[in-house]
């Protein structure tokens, strides 16, 4: 079966310079494991291709669970200069939540 | 040594709202308020306000949230830390004394200074996010290094109700009174590591509780209007509960816990301060109630011998035109307008920028299911060395009106002045920490 990562995880994504950083957080801890499998670093790397220039880093917290996405050169310069309405990024999220995963 | 310390906090960026801190304040029975009110840019702003006028640079609302909150403070013996003093704490300790004086209250106020160190950089320092040396970037405008508990510690020394810095590391606010009153050793990584758990959950203020969070259906908000903002419980040992007041809206939980302690962490083993290398791995998260959850675990490693310093230079100006389509091919016509703007400026602009808001303006592409919207905001941004080049932009596309695509409407044209950020270390021990007291 294919589902939206939207509905099995929540997310908010924060901004540092020209860095992105996205959480994703399964509703049901269960799901974790899955999240770990199928939701590599590559794999967020081709979802966000149009976005996303730099090395996208993932870090595994299992003890929340919880994983967290770092995407270097991602917000068109950062939020001062940046051309973007969203300069922040902070509506990311909500693209990173549009990925489908097999489960 | 009290066994509990309760901390709030009432603002997490600088354009927060007033009340919840008020409420924090009046019914949350707390003993530290903690107001965080810079972001990574607004210290520049702040100094070209400074430049222009030596009385100000310090934060716009810090009147009015002063103003409201005094007599509570004075009344509940809530001790005040608060970042507003932005590029001139001095001005801002100033004007409080100012206001406690027209209300008649007895207050005392210091001002932690230090963190400016413009003139300790030459300009060939290496940026980090470029490479290249700082002023490449452009005129240099500010520099103020991420100052940490060291430099509010001396303060919280003092008699001070109200303790008033400029750039400080967001978690220092809150490790700051915990080290004070708790006497934790300034070696004792893990007791830092885990002080900074509770500052980075607390400085967002209502992002704890349930500010940022809901999706209406999915992540249900309850009364989102007079969301409260969060206080911690925190004991001798470093163990954190958190809460906020009785009646006041938002939503307490694990959820919203986990969402703001990854909030802009760039590697969770190693959350760099000016106290300690934070360590969130270990974090143990725990709902024991009803808007409550317990946080314990943290960690870390000794603090690095250099301090982050945020520096702002003048980046140009940015123009931008708007203009809307509607009805049937709102979307083609729109494109046909771009494309004519792209015509006409791309050889001006080395950066320039075409939006189709209601289809692709937010991410460039649409990650849904495509469709024709029924109307289309062209938006135009390019950047500029000069106001006048920005200018172009807006007047492109108004000139729309009677050379474009047919039923172009409500035309709008702006010029923003850029201020632009970037970073460089600087050793700490350049930096001296000062406090300045006052009494009205």
């Amino acid at each position: 079966m294919i589902t939206k990562l939207y509905d099995i995880a929540h997310s908010r994504a924060g901004d540092k310079g020209n860095t992105l950083t996205l959480s994703l957080i399964p509703y049901n801890a269960d799901d974790y494991p899955l999240l770990c499998t199928q939701v590599t670093a590559e794999a967020v790397k081709r979802h966000l291709a149009d976005i996303v220039a730099g090395e996208i880093t993932r870090y595994e917290l299992p003890n929340l669970p919880a994983l967290q996405f770092v995407c270097q050169q991602a917000l068109t310069g950062g939020v001062t200069t940046s051309l973007t309405m969203d300069t922040h990024g902070k509506s990311l999220s909500f693209a990173l939540l549009e990925m489908l995963i097999e489960c | 040594m009290k066994t509990s310390i309760r901390i709030g906090c009432g603002a997490g960026f600088s354009g927060d709202r007033l009340e919840p801190a008020l409420v924090l304040v009046q019914q949350g029975g707390l003993d530290y308020l903690v107001l965080e009110c810079l972001a990574e840019r607004t210290i520049a702003l702040a100094q070209k306000r400074k430049r222009q006028d030596a009385t100000l640079g310090y934060d716009p609302l810090l009147e009015r949230r002063i103003e409201s909150l005094l007599p509570h403070l004075s009344e509940k013996k809530v001790r005040l830390i608060t970042n507003m003093g932005a590029a001139n704490p001095l001005a801002a300790a100033q004007k409080i004394i100012e206001i406690a004086q027209r209300l008649s209250l007895p207050v005392t106020v210091v001002a932690v200074t230090g963190d400016d160190v413009f003139g300790l950089l030459s300009g060939s320092e290496t940026a980090l996010e470029t490479g290249k040396p700082l002023s490449d970037s452009g005129p240099l405008l500010s520099a103020n290094a991420y100052m940490g508990v060291d430099a509010i510690l001396p303060a919280l020394a003092t008699s001070a109700d109200i303790i008033i810095t400029g750039r400080v590391a967001d978690p220092s606010l809150f490790l700051a009174p915990l080290v004070h009153e708790f006497g934790w050793s300034t070696d004792d990584c893990n007791q830092l590591g885990q002080g900074t758990v509770i500052g980075h959950l607390l400085e967002c203020a209502g992002q704890l509780t349930g500010g940022y969070f809901a999706d209406p259906g999915r992540k249900d908000v309850p009364d989102m209007a007079h969301l409260g903002h969060p206080f911690a419980d925190v004991s001798p040992d470093g163990t954190a509960i958190f809460g906020k007041v009785t009646g006041t809206g938002g939503i307490l939980n694990l959820a919203t816990a986990k969402e703001q302690l990854l909030y802009e962490v760039m590697d969770p083993s190693r959350y760099i301060t000016p106290d300690v290398v934070a360590d969130f791995t270990q974090v143990q998260l725990s709902e024991i109630g009803p808007n409550q959850v317990q946080a314990s675990g943290g960690r870390g490693r000794p603090r690095p011998d250099t301090l982050k310093v945020s520096v702002g230079y003048e980046a140009g100006f940015i123009g931008e035109g708007e203009i809307s389509y509607a009805g049937s091919n709102a979307l083609g016509r729109a494109k046909l307008a771009g494309s004519i703007i792209r015509e006409r400026l791309q050889d001006r602009f080395t950066d320039l920028r075409i939006d189709y808001i209601g289809s692709t303006s937010v991410h460039r592409t649409s990650f849904g299911q495509d469709s024709d919207p029924y109307e289309i905001r062209l938006r135009i941004a390019g950047k500029a060395t000069t106001a006048q080049q920005a200018a172009l932009v807006g007047e492109e596309v108004e000139a729309l009106y009677t050379n474009g695509p047919a039923g172009g409407g409500g035309a709008r044209k702006y010029i923003h002045e850029l201020v632009g950020i970037i970073s460089t270390f600087i050793d700490r021990n350049q930096l001296v920490p000062q406090v300045t007291l006052f009494h009205a």
